[in-house]
């Protein structure tokens, strides 16, 4: 703790339980792990454009249109209202993107 | 800030405050945690002071003595969250009850309730005995202490070391009985993989160089009564024709301590009216005879007895207790060991955070056996029918043991439940009460003062220590209270 130097032995246990609530907000924590180890919950396993990088590369415009931020409900998960609907309507919408990390400038926004 | 942090109103919560080594420390009562506390934290201290403050104005008036709002909130929360200040409506949880299988540590083995000394203050025989030993054998067979001793290895649930303490009476007068103990304890421990701890209290009267040789080499640890040099402890500590004990055991002690060279070899000290000379009794024990700890304590006695010490009498008690607890102190600051228990256990108290439910261990990890075989919390109320807890070969009677137990629970000593001292003393001595008040469970409320004062000063000594010479604590991490 910041205020309070713990000096006997309940002492330390009552810091070591108070500092081990105080961890950073992490996104996507998984509360129930371990303090201090961050398991990321969500797919982030994988590079995802318009999540991580905006339009021009960037980070201040993240999910900004929200289309951007889809490609990986397109790839791995099963998310179809945001999508662009790769069945029926548009088959060829990541057909430019071999490798997200590279090709992720040639997904586009798609206009129905 | 959340809008339940936003609506949240503080008090102070239960702590002591105290300084040493010009440091600054709270002792955090609910858990018997000691912090060294940093300047914002006694200007967050000194805003509660007047009452219950709402947390935005405590924030405002954090910020207005000068700190920054993120960090007046910062140190509120932390302060919230060790529980040195609270909300209006908590309450310390109440401490839990021990496990039902609390494993047995130590035995204590009343060898015999035959003395040949006739101290009048003995609680086993002197006015305020509760011990009714009519029709009880005098002395413990060998088969009673083998099935002690098995009863402490099998209830020990595995510890890896018991503890044997032999007792009396005068211990020595079944001295046969003791060492074929030792011996029995000692395979029987070995077999099961544990090892136990022997240590003997005696008055000295029959110590010869033999007996001082077996208890050298089994490295028992020994405990000798001695009220001080001959005109203080010749007063109480008599033969039966009233001469004084005094010649007769000092060469013992003496040839004792220099022979018994593989424990500590203490000095347990009874004050009564007239012998409160506690610093003259110190420098002699210590000093002149050579022991190597010496404790005192005051005579456990009905207020009316001659020999009771008056408030006066423990005033200067504490008083002459202050001059050698300053002398510790100074010892400790140059990493030496002074020799007065009284400070050296509770700072080993001290260093673990020690908050207890019952003042001791009397009936929970420890036991007193008689020579009958019935077994008592401790070995004072031993020969008692009134507070036996059942018999060696049928084991402890868990009823009995709850009752002894749900008594002398801090919960139910509502006195105490305001005392910043409580997660040490709780409450005191079960026999103390008893022969005071007439109730194991009740809190001896005859040396609260007395029990603030010495744990303040305690509390201090350590605060200090920690300050200037914190390595040397750390030999307190495995000292056990004697």
């Amino acid at each position: 703790m910041k205020h309070l130097r713990a000096v006997n032995r309940k002492a330390r246990r009552i810091d070591d339980i108070v500092m081990s609530r105080r961890e950073d907000v992490v996104a996507l924590q998984d509360p129930a792990a371990a303090p201090k180890v961050h398991i990321p919950t969500g797919c982030s396993l994988s590079f995802f454009p318009g999540w991580e990088v905006d339009s021009s590369g960037g980070t201040a415009g993240l999910c900004q249109p929200v289309e951007r931020d889809l490609y990986d409900c397109y790839v791995t998960c099963f998310w179809p209202a945001q999508v662009p609907d790769h069945v029926n309507s548009y088959p060829d919408w990541a057909k430019k993107c071999a490798v997200a990390t590279k090709d992720w400038r040639n997904l586009d926004i798609v206009f129905p | 800030m959340t809008a339940a942090v936003g609506a949240r109103v503080y008090r102070l919560g239960e702590f002591h405050s105290f300084e040493g080594g010009g440091r600054k420390f709270l002792y955090l009562v609910p858990a018997g945690a000691i912090f060294e506390q940093d300047e914002s934290v006694g200007a967050l201290m000194g805003q509660l002071s007047g009452g219950e403050v709402p947390h935005d104005e405590l924030v405002g008036r954090l910020v207005a003595g000068g700190m920054g709002s993120e960090a007046a909130e910062e140190l509120i929360e932390e302060m919230f969250e060790a529980r040195v200040i609270v909300t209006g409506d908590s309450r310390p949880a109440p401490l839990e009850n021990p496990p039902a299988d609390f494993p047995l540590q130590s035995l204590v083995m009343n060898l015999t309730n035959q003395c040949n000394l006739s101290c009048q203050y003995c609680y086993e025989f002197g006015e305020d005995k509760v011990a009714t030993p009519d029709g009880k054998p005098k002395f413990m067979d060998f088969e009673t202490a083998k099935a002690s001793v098995d009863f402490l290895l099998q209830s020990s649930n595995g510890r890896e070391a018991v503890g044997i303490t032999f007792f009396g009476g005068e211990t020595l007068m079944n001295y046969p009985l003791l060492k074929q103990v030792v011996t029995y304890a000692t395979e029987q421990a070995a077999a099961r993989g544990q090892r136990v701890d022997f240590s003997l209290t005696t008055n000295a009267t029959l110590l010869t160089p033999t007996i001082i040789e077996f208890l050298s080499e089994n490295r028992i640890g020994v405990t000798v009564s001695m009220d001080g040099p001959a005109e203080l402890h010749d007063k109480l500590r008599v033969f039966a024709n009233g001469k004084g004990s005094y010649d007769i055991i000092a060469p013992k002690v003496k040839a004792l301590i220099a022979s018994h060279r593989t424990r500590a070899t203490t000095a347990r000290v009874t004050l009564t009216a007239g012998v409160t000379d506690v610093v003259k009794i110190f420098r002699h024990l210590k000093q002149d005879l050579g022991f190597h700890e010496v404790g005192f304590a005051p005579v456990t006695t009905s207020p009316d007895r001659l020999y009771s010490i008056n408030d006066k009498g423990m005033d200067g008690v504490l008083e002459q207790f202050h001059i050698l607890a300053d002398e510790w102190l100074d010892y400790a600051l140059r990493g030496q060991m002074h020799g007065f228990s009284n400070v050296s256990d509770t700072i080993s108290e001290l260093y673990q955070g020690v908050n207890k439910s019952h003042p001791c261990g009397a009936g929970l990890g420890l036991v007193g056996v008689g020579p009958s075989g019935d077994i008592a919390p401790c070995h004072r109320f031993v020969d008692s029918d009134v507070h036996a807890l059942g018999h060696i070969s049928t084991g402890i009677d868990k009823t009995k043991q709850n009752d002894f137990l749900s008594r002398g629970h801090i919960n139910t000593k509502y006195d105490c439940h305001t005392c910043w001292a409580r997660p040490l003393c709780a409450g005191g001595c079960h026999h103390e009460a008893f022969v005071r008040y007439g109730d194991t469970g009740h809190p001896n409320l005859h040396y609260c003062d007395w029990i603030r004062d010495w744990t303040d000063t305690c509390l201090r000594i350590y605060g200090t220590v920690n300050a200037l010479n914190p390595g040397f604590l750390e030999q307190f991490a495995e000292r056990k209270a004697l």
